[in-house]
């Protein structure tokens, strides 16, 4: 098995290219295409749009399957939903600690005023 | 820039918050994603100086530590730091944690912000802004669309 940290840096990776962000959008809004579909917006050639299909395959946000002479490809969930866990976490864990600081500091300042200061 | 930011008003004086964020004597009542104990608080607020926290993570039941260097040091109003987790775990690579320190009528704003998070793509993919894709996909998959 692929570990996490990997899989994380194929999914940003993929994301961190406008053209592909585009492909991604399109395959949301039209719920999967062809290749010669998903080209036909960008002024790129076919091998290119191809190419940045390979990229998003690889890090598992997009299938593709063949029926006939056809490639449809389709957005898959998985990775983004643990690159968003991903991000969660760290925001998980420093709100649980700033409100552990956030009472602290307000103890250390009630004793503060108690000593007259 | 994969960072996340957080505000938190707190009711005492900056110079307290500061304290509590930047010795060990402080850290050690709050560092942590749970109730689980700090085991291990150093620090040397000074620019240059280090730090190195190891907490006890009560979900897992599994210590984690990192550590890094105070890249600035402004008492009371700011305090920069860098942040590695040793060995990588859970996460490699180096990050940044920044605090600054506002006076408001009931003492203070802290606004915390903990970014290059995911640093080497998210160095390279900053002008892409993909967070913007991933809010979009995001509700997506809110909708229960795999």
């Amino acid at each position: 098995m692929v570990n996490i940290p990997e899989r994380l840096d194929r999914t940003f990776r993929a994301l961190a290219d406008p053209t592909r962000r585009a492909i991604l959008a399109q395959l949301e809004r039209r719920d999967g295409g062809t290749i010669s579909e998903l080209a036909e917006p960008f002024s790129i050639l076919l091998p290119a749009v191809m190419k940045h299909l390979d990229v998003l395959a690889k890090a598992g946000l997009v299938t593709r399957s063949k029926s006939g002479r056809t490639v449809t490809v389709r957005l898959r969930a998985q990775p983004m939903r643990e690159a968003m866990d991903w991000l969660q976490r760290y925001e998980r864990f420093w709100s649980s600690s700033l409100d552990r600081l956030a009472s602290y500091a307000q103890s250390k300042e009630a004793e503060a005023r108690k000593k007259g200061r | 820039m994969t960072s996340l930011t957080l505000v938190r008003r707190i009711r005492a004086r900056p110079q307290i918050v500061f304290d509590a964020v930047t010795t060990a004597e402080g850290i050690a009542q709050w560092w942590g994603p749970d109730a689980g104990p700090v085991l291990v608080a150093e620090t040397d607020p000074r620019v240059g100086g280090r730090y190195r926290v190891r907490f006890l993570r009560m979900l897992d039941n599994i210590e984690y530590e990192s550590s890094g260097e105070f890249l600035e040091v402004v008492r009371p109003e700011r305090v920069v730091m860098s942040w590695r987790w040793k060995d990588g775990v859970p996460d490699p690579g180096e990050s940044r944690v920044e605090m600054t320190l506002k006076t408001i009528p009931e003492g203070t704003e802290l606004t915390f912000t903990h970014s290059q998070l995911h640093d080497e793509e998210s160095r390279r993919s900053h002008e892409g802004g993909w967070m913007g894709a991933l809010d979009k996909l995001e509700a997506r998959y809110a909708r229960g669309n795999a």
